[in-house]
């Protein structure tokens, strides 16, 4: 008896798995996509899965998490991802985790055409391109102007005058934004690893001179809106969608885009290289960067699309922020986040535990 | 008889089969996939001592190292301290109902997660928070100030995010001591000190070492209170291999980071032990 | 002789209950004085007042005369052997013993010299390594006793410290305690609800119950002139007849038992109300066998033998009174002169009406299962 069980219990665990394998490989259904949190609103998903019949499952995560993520598995797990532009290149020539994409497939005409050829020219490995743009956003300021009136720059957040009342994240855009506002111009010497050492250096030293100027490091954004808008934090290094939101509550507080240059961030879709629904990845794309719902997503999230004609379904309060926070010279004057080599970050790494162990 | 021994074996592995490989795949293997990568290249894979040499050599690292040990033995010290009469007072001072409540009290704070828990302290303690609140309102504090983001507030928060580690065995061991020997030890002469000394503390031992391991490596292996806590000079050790992991992909130098943290963390546990003459056989027991 | 300890109307109260009830006794220097009773009458209450545990509702402590209201345990000149003797596991014996010199501030060979000492006093020299789980029952005994010992206390209080013992080492650790108190000339305060303990070993024994003293004597006094119906039947065996009292002509007490013996009484009581009940009680030895015509004052009952328990020299007949269902225990000296007696035999037997003690009926639990 205790036998005949037992074969049984076998029996049905192996052909739970071998009928799991079987459907696997006859129909795929399932869409499996790694991206930030908002850029797959259960709406337009429902949407898509309507007009496709494919079915959407959403892993939340963020940049390094997504490159860890498909390392782990080397390109597997995922049929579509969304990292950054400038994380696409470096990770594919080391690690080849996406796969090329064949613009054939993807619907251009309804694409902001010069987004597509920066992130064509910043994905670019041995000849081919590997992300679509999706959405962009700046990093710049954001300012309680009755409080702190003159902070215009990044360098401003360094004034004692603002001594515990400003923050910003201890990461690699502050070391850049920095420098671009003091002079410098990191990108032109991401080339050159000495010079780019002596840049960090400099930074250091500044940042930790710096330091009593600032409350806290923040690290996640509702920890900033927080203590922007208790008005504990003056100015701070942040998105231009905290300093909309915050403009909503208290008109005082607003995003600035500072006078040397906003940075620019462009998050794609890219495949990775074990993609098994390739058909769903490109209908995907295509559906998302559709005006109405690019539309959509921009009404609900505030980033900006490089979907071509959503503009013409924005809500007017949305568009309003666009024209006060990015208009057409501040866009112009934006600094693109260029592909990050191979041991730069680790460079800026170093440099940023010193910044932060320093007292 | 034959017939039903092979039964049983064969039942037994059925259900201890999964166990060695639940083991074997899901923390033997990637831990040795760890090693593996902490002595190699990051790109050519060659061996290399270079990612341990990097910890010693790069006084960034070792220094975060130091200063995360150095606090976590104190916090681990300054549990001990305060659980002891915590513990004592539920255990041998309250009525047994009193006590449970009490227990129950210590517990639940630890029924939601320790990012709620340190939240929680933020809200009370920042420039805008409820404290700062109440002591302008009542005049013994002229204008708000900054309570978060230095070490003390750090401390405190790995304090009591660990408490109840330490309680929990400490209180397992006072309940087993002799209320007579208290007793006993005050009437040949002791004062309240000596008594602590000589009998309270000499009798906890095994559940203050117990507690001890716990809360040190917990302390040491805790990424969120220093950070969200400590604010803007308190560089974690933890921090750094999520850093090399996460943020430079820099697995190899991770992998070895852990182990350092590994290695080094056994050894100040091995070396207390020593110091305090306790065998681990027993605190474990 | 000085007073080492005296307690002078001592109450404490538990809420509602009253532990301990205007208690007073002295303890002469150098004397081992027990405190008799049954579970729950209060002495362990009363001790621990003693060592300053307790504070005390009302009344006073003075240890050779000095007043110990408000001083801690730790400051009296006062020691305790605890039941469980709490010996310090985490210590070796040695450290056990030297424990309260150390707590004095006492260092170096002095203390040393002290613990060996004392080690070969209770007969244990050479275990001042041991660890205590090494220990026998009754080293640990000894060790418990050395410990308090080295303190040279005014009083030695005892929590019953052999009840943990197995019989037979009981009865050896009785003499042995009694000969080290009369060696080291400390006082001892001993509490018990073993009446053979408190009588073989005792100076001054006093029986408690419900809180309060009902006697105080040496061991003999309370055998042979109980004071109170408790203490008679409290301390040693004794036989209880139940009886109702009544007045003959000539004034005398008269003791009716089982409404057809009549015994006339040495002593006088009222005898007013004759309903009332009164317990008159003979001690076995005091009983005997046979006794014959034509004594005095001499009280004679018949009975039938239900059973013969030989015991050796505490051999035992149990008989039952003609017309009675009660059953009376009377001595059996093994001298050959009683060996025709046999089960079932009808005899008669007798006591000396001086022998007797008469009081009123009070019921007593005497022996609680513990």
């Amino acid at each position: 008896m205790k036998k005949v069980v037992l074969v049984l219990m076998v029996l049905t665990i192996l052909g739970s798995v071998l009928f799991a394998q079987a459907s696997a490989e006859t129909k795929n259904p399932v869409l499996r996509i790694i991206t930030w949190s908002g850029y797959a609103p259960q709406e337009l998903l429902d949407k898509f899965t309507e007009q496709t019949g494919y079915k959407v499952e959403v892993t939340l995560s963020n940049n390094e998490e997504m490159i860890s993520k498909l390392r782990a598995t080397r390109g597997g797990g995922f049929d579509l991802a969304q990292p950054s532009q400038d994380r696409i290149s470096s990770v594919v020539e080391q690690y080849a985790i996406y796969q090329p994409i064949d613009y054939a497939r993807i619907n251009t005409e309804q694409i902001d055409a010069s987004l597509l050829e920066a992130v064509k020219k910043n994905t670019l490995v041995d000849g081919k391109s590997y992300a679509v743009p999706h959405v962009y956003g700046t990093e710049g300021l954001v300012v309680n102007k009755a409080l702190a009136p003159d902070v215009k720059d990044f360098k401003d957040l360094l004034d004692p005058k603002y001594a515990g009342r400003v923050s910003y994240r201890l990461k690699r855009p502050t070391l850049i934004g920095m420098g671009f506002s003091l002079g410098y111009d990191p990108f032109a010497l991401y080339s050159d690893p000495v010079a780019y050492q002596k840049f960090l250096d400099e930074m250091e030293k500044i940042l930790i001179a710096g330091k009593p100027s600032v409350k806290t490091y923040w690290d996640n954004g509702d920890q900033l809106l927080q203590s922007l808008r208790s008005e504990e934090v003056w100015a701070a290094s942040a998105w231009e969608q905290a300093g909309w939101k915050l403009h909503a509550e208290n008109p005082n507080i607003d995003y600035i885009a500072p006078t040397s240059g906003a940075l620019g961030w462009v998050d794609t879709f890219a495949i990775p290289a074990k993609s098994e629904n390739l058909d769903a990845a490109y209908a995907y794309i295509n559906f998302m960067l559709e005006p109405e719902n690019a539309a959509f997503f921009t009404n609900r999230e505030t980033y900006g699309t490089a979907s071509k004609d959503a503009v013409n379904y924005l809500d007017p309060e949305i568009k309003a922020n666009f024209t006060r926070g990015l208009p057409p010279e501040v866009l112009a004057n934006i600094n693109w986040y260029p592909t990050v080599p191979a041991g730069i970050e680790e460079m800026e790494g170093k440099t940023l535990d010193k910044i932060k162990a320093a007292r | 008889m034959m017939k039903n021994r092979r039964h049983i074996k064969w039942g037994f592995l059925f259900f201890f089969l999964p166990v060695v490989l639940w083991l074997f795949l899901l923390i033997v293997l990637p831990h040795l996939e760890l090693l593996r990568l902490s002595f190699t290249k990051a790109n050519t894979g060659k061996f290399t001592l270079d990612n341990y040499l990097a910890f010693f050599n790069e006084p960034i690292y070792w220094l975060t190292f130091v200063r995360t040990a150095g606090y976590s033995i104190i916090v681990t010290f300054i549990v001990m301290v305060i659980s002891l009469p915590v513990s004592f007072y539920i255990s041998k001072i309250v009525k047994e109902r009193i006590s449970g409540a009490l227990m129950i009290l210590i517990l639940v704070p630890f029924w939601v997660s320790e990012l709620i828990r340190v939240y929680g302290w933020m809200i009370l303690l920042r420039e805008s928070g409820i404290l700062n609140h109440f002591f302008v309102s009542i005049g013994l504090f002229k204008e708000p100030v900054e309570m978060l983001y230095n070490d003390i507030t750090m401390i405190m928060g790995l304090v009591y995010t660990s408490m109840l580690f330490m309680v929990v065995p400490v209180i397992g061991v006072m309940d087993d001591l002799d209320n007579s020997l208290i007793e006993a030890a005050y009437d040949l002469g002791a004062s309240k000190t000596a008594i602590w000394r000589t009998i309270i503390i000499p009798h906890c031992a095994s559940g203050l070492v117990n507690g001890g391991i716990i809360v040190f490596m917990l302390v040491l292996g805790s990424y969120l209170t220093p950070n969200l806590m400590g604010g803007k000079n308190s560089l974690w050790f933890t921090e750094q291999i999520y850093n090399q992991i996460i943020l430079y992909f820099n697995w190899n130098q991770g992998a070895a980071f852990g182990f350092l943290l590994l290695a080094l963390s056994s050894l100040i546990i091995w070396v207390l032990l020593k110091l305090t003459k306790q065998n681990l056989k027993e605190v474990v027991k | 002789m000085d007073k080492a300890l005296s307690v002078q109307n001592i109450t404490k109260r538990f809420g509602d209950f009253t532990a301990v009830n205007q208690v007073s006794f002295d303890v002469e220097d150098g004397k081992f004085f027990s405190i008799l009773g049954p579970s729950g009458c209060g002495k362990t209450t009363l001790l621990r007042m003693i060592a300053g545990f307790y504070k005390p509702d009302s009344g006073t402590i003075l240890f050779n005369g000095k007043n110990m209201d408000g001083v801690a345990p730790n400051k009296r000149p006062v020691n305790l052997v605890f039941q469980n003797l709490a010996l310090f596991p985490m210590m070796n014996v040695h450290e056990n013993i030297a424990f309260g010199l150390r707590r004095r501030g006492e260092k170096g060979p002095g203390v040393d010299k002290k613990v060996r000492e004392l080690l070969e006093r209770v007969g244990l020299p050479e275990s001042g390594k041991k660890q205590i789980s090494q220990l026998s029952g009754g080293q640990k005994q000894r060790i418990a006793i050395a410990r308090c010992l080295i303190m040279e206390p005014t009083v030695l209080l005892l929590d019953e410290p052999l009840g943990a013992l197995d019989a037979k080492l009981r009865e050896h650790m009785k003499v042995e305690l009694k000969n080290l108190q009369s060696q080291v000339g400390t006082t001892f305060v001993y509490i018990t609800h073993d009446q053979s303990e408190a009588m073989v070993m005792s100076d001054m024994v006093a029986v408690m119950n419900n809180g309060h003293f009902e006697q105080i004597g040496t061991p003999q006094e309370l055998y042979h002139k109980p004071k109170s119906s408790f203490v008679a039947q409290f301390v040693g065996n004794n036989n209880k007849l139940r009886v109702k009292l009544h007045a003959d002509s000539s004034g005398n007490t008269i003791a009716r038992y089982a409404d057809q013996y009549d015994f006339k009484l040495a002593q006088k009581l009222e005898t007013a109300n004759e309903n009332e009940e009164y317990d008159l009680f003979i001690r076995p030895e005091a009983v005997i066998i046979n006794p014959g015509d034509g004594r005095e004052n001499f009280h004679i009952l018949p009975v039938d033998v239900t059973s013969i328990l030989f015991d050796g020299g505490n051999s035992r007949l149990l008989v039952q009174p003609l017309g009675t269902e009660e059953e009376l225990v009377v001595a059996l000296p093994q001298t050959r002169e009683y060996d025709y007696i046999r089960s079932k035999d009808r005899i008669q037997i007798g006591w000396d009406m001086n022998k007797t003690v008469c009081f009123k009926r009070s019921d007593w639990k005497l022996y609680d299962e513990e």
